[in-house]
């Protein structure tokens, strides 16, 4: 029926129309961005986000995430606490040492003092993947502040200044992370701001070792011109100081990373620092309390933490919990309670001729502790080493109540450590004069109440760097120096997995590739050996 | 089943069973998918979650409890895993409105908030070319569930009410105070046999206690001037067999089907509301009893610590060790409130000038607001550091659906035609304000973000189901899907995928050959079928869109002068799109003698492609893991169902039903030029920090056991530490383990009876799982010494005495252990009234018992956990119930 017809038409007619208004509006709705989350653009976009962005870079060898105690981590595969940076660096130079033993049994972590690794062990996985999420934020960092970005997005003036202040220091971050790769992984991959965006699925090239010094270099180089001043840029952030610092670390290994030595570089560089002012604390104790951010001439760069703001179970938190434990009181090292890991060989405590040394540094606890270790799963075997606290120059306790995180920073590069290396580069051939190298290791020895020497030679410097920075994340990369890490040349208990200690293949002078990243970067190759 | 108002099983086979296949019904005669449905009749008695009701009816459908905590809901599975990172659950819809699939803090399982007295049917559509329709989120099944409704008519009152008792089945079998003693006396050092008590306490003893529930429900049907209504109200409480644990829900419900314009307009609008109260067990209580020291006392006898015994290193609290349990259960109150409303209006309207022609419109409203607050108070050892720990939390969530869809439907000749064409909308918001915890230090808790998050699903449909001559039927279905989870701001290329669907039946019963000899059903089916999935878990929120996200105030940095918070950029792929699987279906459904033997046969393969993983990904980038579209997976399977009635008479009426299910899965690929030893741990166990247990693996099935392979001496023992070295080079290291077993059983079986003699009736259900490997994470964390370590003592499994480990041996084969069982899940013997107090009125008495009793090999308490990891699990309870049905 003819009215029935032109009814059905328009019907149908109306339907689709409402159907399609209906539809495209609604077409839009798929495109739901984050709420929470922000973008580039509105952090880049206002100066007063820049030092939010550029904290993550810093903090990113402070924190294993976004949220205090492990929460939120950035990498996965490993508890957020355990992959915090210094945590792992520390796991990874000084816990294959004769420095440090450790009773736990997390995974593969006995393998470490042992030193039986190999491509799977989650603790080197951890501390490579670690190294890489930094260096990928600095990336992202480094790409947003570029001068073409920064006039796009509208910083003039003193802002840009600042800013392009902050991309040195981005620049010096992602070159120490850089450095961390080179020293313990060697043939890594090579990720830059430019080949990386982030979601990229093009693997990263591969750089080798010689490369990736010269890489460095040159960054250490430039930002030594880009940072600001030594001691103007304010605590915690990079200035041309930690730039030197970490050029002198890098020269100082140069034959072990290259086949080509630099001594002379070295004493260049450590006499540029030595020149900018620091001088040494008063009292060694002080350098690893709660209040070492105060009153300290001697650090040239940082990590910061903190109790309340900077909470992390890694970091000095980890230093000092982990230290604790047996008979002794945890109240006295600020915390609630120890957790019963790391003590000291017998082979460290030598080197102060003993426990009951007067030198300050060598400061064991023996009470119910026995200097022989038969079990290292058992915490009194191996007397503890008592250095990092979470207690004030005062003897008050740290800001948090409940005795959890600790205040205590941790001194990447400090006064001390320059003038070892100037020492130990004078002996090697580099320059500089004998003289003031002696005085430079009294000035050391005398602040710590052991006496004074007449002379030093090459093995000398070995034990004094050993016992000055104990626990400060040196010992592996200057045992591999002096050519006595893997080889029989220097034995400490359980080296090798043996009670009196063995050598160990050479190839582990390097730590290998994780087996994931061989697989997931096909440019990549295995370090020999493994 | 859409019928009007349940009635006598004996009636309801003279009408056509009709069965609900999305934006349609269709006869389950005329039915081309594979296809479970079950009904009222045969749900499963004294279940408090609707999963429950079905649980071993329908093959091919596993359902597990979450845990035996009440109101923790239960997890689905149709036709095993097939995804890795997705979500592997079924899509659920209710009455039509599809239900999110994240959950709602404070409640595990949102369809754990409808009441299941409510409930009418669960139709399952398992393969593609039933769910295709649904395809967006169907690839792992879709369950329609559809609540009763009213009859116009006479009015018609039912009352139920049930009240229970639920005890624990076992304790995990640790060492008792005696064997202890002689345990530690053995094998510590003088130090901790010092450390012994003189108590003898069973602490687990100590946790448990009978519990005690009731549900009553009323509800009321009929018709007011020609309105059809039914309305029900209900009340759950039910206490956990873990003290402190509780639950209580009342729900109403009011569903109204009017019918307009002499039966052109049918309105059905359903509403449900539901209040839901859960005290919670303070977390890890039941780890915590099955290793604390037996010899130690529940009290100190001094009034530190509230009076409990705790263990205690240099004057203080020993933070390593163990709490006491009874003192943990005491230390918390961790309670949530959760009101919800379901509603939905379906609006069909039959075109008057063109009858054939219905223009279906649905909306729909799904509204959630949760509340919660977890109390630790500060006498007691564990919140006893920050003097005492409060967190009051909150969560909103709604779900918005908007679907209109034109159906036609017209007789030609021989061939009947069903046409559906439609779009649908839908709008998920989720806002949860950042709700930190706060001390009794007063120190001020660190300042985070909220979490909101909104996803929108846009949807065209099209299906044609053609009958010819009411034996072949062909069904042919499309559907387009748009998702917002994969906009990445700036090609719209990843939000969309195509979802086609096609299957065929043949009625060979319906043919000439075969008329009149006794066949009731013989049909043959065939489908093939795409779905999709874009639900992730455990993933950023927006994993396609870059973003940066403000860090919390407890990790901040200090740079020259002051504290700053972090921006991070998160990790994203802005090629992530939709997961798709093809599955192929063939099946067979039969049914002689008057259907008094009935079934039916399927058997499916499903590839998936494109799988969404959380994969780890090369060093270079923001995180060393991202969501991705990699890899394949296959499975393939058989399942059947067959119910026989034996003796249907006057008087008497047996029916038994079988079912059984088997299938396999394979990971196929998962990154382009991964070797064997490429994999995605999974399962995380207890026993040092971030241990895994399983992974996904090529060539195997998902979450394989990742395993040493342990090492007997002659008489069967196990070697300590000593592994077979797989590879023959000489080192026992991560290359020597293997993959052993899965959480993929050898089969599923289920079955059920009934019987009913005059006014009595009975029934018992049962399932078996065969070839079902669970992890003992108990037994694999005693070792010699895990007893004494740590400066406290603790228990051990009993295989540790036998086994003397030296230390925890986390990897060893040897804990995973057969867990193949058989349960008796529910007896019931119930006695009707027949026409009490007026005539048509009944009233049913009947005593039921579930989780009866679970036969198996597996060392631990309960044999079915879901994930097989056994980790302090919370057990189910064995419950005796006594209730009463009344219907006038």
């Amino acid at each position: 029926m003819k009215s029935y017809k032109i009814r059905f038409r328009t019907l149908i007619a109306a339907a689709s129309f409402a159907t399609l208004f209906a539809t495209t509006s609604c077409m839009k709705d798929l495109e739901q961005t984050p709420i929470v989350d922000v973008t580039a653009e509105s952090v880049y976009s206002n100066f007063a986000n820049y030092p939010n962005a550029l904290a993550k870079l810093y903090g990113g060898f402070a924190h294993g995430g976004q949220e205090g105690g492990g929460g939120n981590p950035d990498i996965n595969g490993i508890d957020g606490n355990f992959s915090q940076y210094t945590r792992q660096l520390f796991t990874l130079q000084v816990l294959p040492t004769d420095e440090a033993v450790i009773a736990w049994n997390d995974g593969t972590l006995q393998t470490i003092h042992k030193m039986s690794w190999d491509s799977s062990n989650e603790f080197v996985s951890a501390f490579y993947y670690r190294i890489f999420t930094e260096i990928a934020f600095c990336n992202d960092f480094l790409r947003n502040t570029t001068d073409e970005k920064l006039a796009g997005y509208n910083i003039t003036g003193d802002n840009l200044t600042e800013a392009r202040y902050m991309h040195a220091e981005a620049r010096y971050l992602r070159a120490l992370a850089y450095y961390h790769a080179l020293d313990l992984f060697g043939n890594v991959p090579f990720p830059t701001e430019e080949n990386m965006p982030i979601g990229s699925s093009t693997p990263p090239p591969r750089i080798t070792r010689p490369e990736l010094y010269k890489f460095v270099e040159a960054e250490l180089l430039a930002c030594s011109n880009d940072l600001k001043n030594a001691r103007t840029a304010g605590y915690g952030r990079a200035d041309k100081a930690a730039a030197w610092s970490l050029l002198a670390r890098l020269y100082l290994n140069a034959g072990v990373y290259t086949g080509t030595t630099q001594y002379a570089k070295v004493i260049e560089y450590s006499n540029k620092v030595i020149q900018a002012g620091y001088g040494l604390k008063t009292k060694y104790a002080d350098l690893f309390l709660a209040d070492n951010d105060q009153n300290n001439p001697e650090v040239i760069f940082p990590i910061i933490f903190d109790g309340l703001k900077a909470q992390s179970y890694g970091g000095t938190t980890y230093l000092v919990h982990a230290a604790v434990g047996g008979t002794m009181k945890a109240s006295d090292f600020g915390i609630n309670g120890g957790w019963s890991g790391l003590r000291t060989t017998k082979a460290y405590v030598n080197l102060f001729g003993g426990a009951n040394t007067n030198d300050l540094r060598g400061n064991f606890y023996t009470e119910k502790q026995t200097l022989e270790i038969e079990d290292l799963g058992n915490f009194s075997n191996g007397y503890p080493f008592i250095k990092f606290k979470n207690v004030t120059s005062t003897g008050a306790p740290g800001a948090d109540v409940a005795g959890n995180f600790v205040d205590t920073d941790i001194a990447m590069f400090r006064l001390a450590d320059i003038y070892l290396m100037y020492a130990e580069a004078n002996l090697r051939g580099g320059g500089g004069d004998a003289g003031t190298a002696l005085g430079y290791i009294n000035a050391l020895r005398s602040r710590a109440g052991a006496n004074p020497v007449a002379s030093i030679n090459l093995n000398f410097i070995l034990d004094e760097r050993g016992r000055e920075l104990g626990w400060e994340m040196t010992r592996r990369t200057d045992l591999i120096r002096y050519g006595k890490f893997t080889t029989a040349s220097y034995l400490w208990p359980w080296k090798g997995g043996v009670k009196d200690g063995q050598a160990v293949e050479d190839y582990r002078n390097l730590y290998p590739i994780p087996a994931k990243d061989i697989i997931a970067n096909s440019n990549l190759i295995q370090n020999q050996g493994y | 089943m859409l019928q009007a108002q349940t009635k006598d099983s004996i009636k309801t086979a003279n009408i056509e069973q009709v069965v609900l296949i999305g934006y349609g019904k269709q006869k389950k005669s005329d039915l081309t998918g594979s296809i479970s449905s079950i009904t009222a009749k045969d749900f499963n008695g004294g279940a408090t979650s609707p999963a429950q009701l079905i649980q071993g009816k329908a093959p091919g459908v596993s359902i597990t409890g979450n845990s035996g905590a009440p109101g923790s809901g239960s997890s689905i599975r149709v036709r095993g895993i097939g995804t890795l990172n997705g979500s592997q659950s079924p899509l659920i819809v209710i009455d039509g409105v599809p239900q999110d699939f994240s959950g709602i803090s404070g409640a595990s399982d949102p369809l754990s908030l409808i009441n299941p007295n409510d409930i009418e049917t669960f139709d399952i559509l398992k393969d593609a070319s039933a769910t295709a329709i649904y395809g967006n989120r169907a690839s792992n099944g879709v369950i329609l569930v559809t609540t009763k409704r009213g009859a116009a008519g006479k009015l018609k009152v039912n009352f139920s009410t049930l009240a229970s008792v639920s005890t624990k089945m076992k304790n995990t079998p640790v060492l008792s105070a005696d064997e202890f003693r002689a345990f530690i006396e053995a094998n510590a050092s003088a130090a901790y046999q010092a450390k012994l008590g003189n108590a003898d306490t069973n602490w687990q003893d100590k946790i448990y206690q009978a519990a005690w529930g009731s549900d009553n429900n009323v509800a009321i049907s009929g018709g007011i001037k020609g309105l059809p209504y039914r309305l029900s109200l209900g009340y759950n409480e039910q206490n956990g067999i873990v003290k402190t644990n509780s639950f209580r829900r009342t729900s109403a419900g009011l569903n109204i089907n009017p019918k307009f314009f002499d039966n052109h307009l049918s309105v059905t609008l359903n509403n449900k509301v539901t209040f839901t109260d859960n005290q919670f067990a303070a977390g890890g209580v039941i780890s915590d009893a099955t290793y604390f020291d037996p010899t130690q006392p529940v009290y100190s006898g001094n009034s530190d610590y509230s009076g409990y015994y705790e263990w205690l290193l240099n004057g203080g609290l020993n933070v390593n060790a163990n709490a006491n349990p009874v003192s943990k259960l005491y230390s918390t109150r961790d309670v949530s409130s959760i009101w919800r409303y379901l509603g939905n209006a379906q609006i069909d309207y039959k075109v008057h000038f063109l009858p054939d022609l219905h223009v279906n419109l649905n909306v729909g409203y799904d509204y959630t607001k949760s509340n919660g607050a977890k109390t630790e108070y500060a006498d007691f050892k564990n919140a006893f550091a920050d003097k005492g720990r409060y967190r009051s939390y909150s969560q909103e969530k709604q779900n918005k659906l908007l679907e209109t869809y034109l159906s036609y439907t017209k007789t030609i000749d021989i061939i009947n035609v069903d046409l559906v064409a439609g779009y649908a909308y839908q709008n998920f918001h989720r806002f949860e304000p950042y709700a930190p915890t706060y001390n009794g230090n007063n120190v001020e808790p660190p300042k985070g973000n909220d979490y909101e998050f909104r996803n929108v699903l846009l949807s065209f449909y099209g299906r044609g189901i053609f009958t010819i001559a009411n034996k072949y039927i062909i069904s042919a279905s499309v559907r387009r899907d748009g998702s917002s989870r994969f906009w990445n701001g700036s090609d719209t290329g990843n939000l969309w995928g195509t979802f086609p669907g096609v299957s065929l039946a043949w009625k060979i019963n319906e043919e000439s050959f075969l008329k009149g000899k006794g066949i009731n059903t013989l049909k043959l089916r065939a489908g093939w079928g795409k779905t999709g999935n874009q639900e992730l878990t455990n993933v950023a929120d927006y994993p396609a869109y870059s973003s940066y996200n403000y860090g919390n105030s407890s990790a901040q940095y200090y740079l020259g002068d002051q504290w700053y918070q972090m921006y991070k950029p998160n990790i994203f792929n802005p090629n992530l799109t939709w997961e798709t699987t093809t599955t192929k279906n063939i099946g067979l459904d039969f049914g002689f003698a008057k259907n008094r033997i009935s079934g039916s046969i399927d058997y499916f393969q499903k590839t998936a492609e494109k799988l969404l993983v959380d994969s780890p990904i090369q060093a270079g980038d923001v995180s060393n893991h991202s969501a991705l579209n990699l890899g394949t997976m296959d499975s393939k399977g058989i399942e059947g169902s067959l119910t026989l009635i034996p003796v249907k008479t006057e008087n008497t009426t047996w029916e038994l039903s079988f079912n059984a299910t088997h299938y396999t899965s394979k990971v196929t690929n998962l990154v382009t030029g991964a070797d064997a030893s490429f994999n995605i741990p999974q399962g995380g166990i207890s026993g040092g920090v971030g241990n895994t247990i399983q992974a996904h693996v090529v060539g195997y099935a998902p979450y394989s056991f990742y395993v040493f392979q342990q090492v007997y001496d002659t008489a069967g023992k196990p070697l300590d530490g000593v592994f077979v070295d797989r590879n023959g080079d000489g080192k026992i290291n991560e290359s020597d383990k293997y993959f052993y077993k899965s959480t993929q059983p050898d089969a599923i079986l289920g079955f059920s009876t009934k019987f009913s003699y005059g006014n009595w009736d009975a029934g018992l259900s049962a399932r078996a799982v065969i070839g079902n490997y669970v992890y003992n994470n108990a037994a694999a964390n005693s070792s010699l010494q895990s007893g004494s370590t740590n400066e406290y003592l603790q228990n051990v499994y009993y295989t540790a005495v036998d086994n003397k480990f030296s230390v925890p041996r986390y990897f060893s084969d040897l804990f995973v252990e057969n867990a193949s069982f058989v349960r008796l899940d529910n007896v019931n013997l119930g006695y009707n009234f027949k026409d009490i107090f007026a005539p048509g009125s009944s009233l049913r008495v009947y005593g039921m018992a579930q989780n009866v009793f679970v036969i198996t090999k597996y060392t631990g308490v309960d044999p079915e956990v879901f994930g097989n990891i056994d980790n302090g699990y919370y057990q189910m309870p064995r419950v005796y119930s006594l209730g009463l049905n009344f219907n006038f």
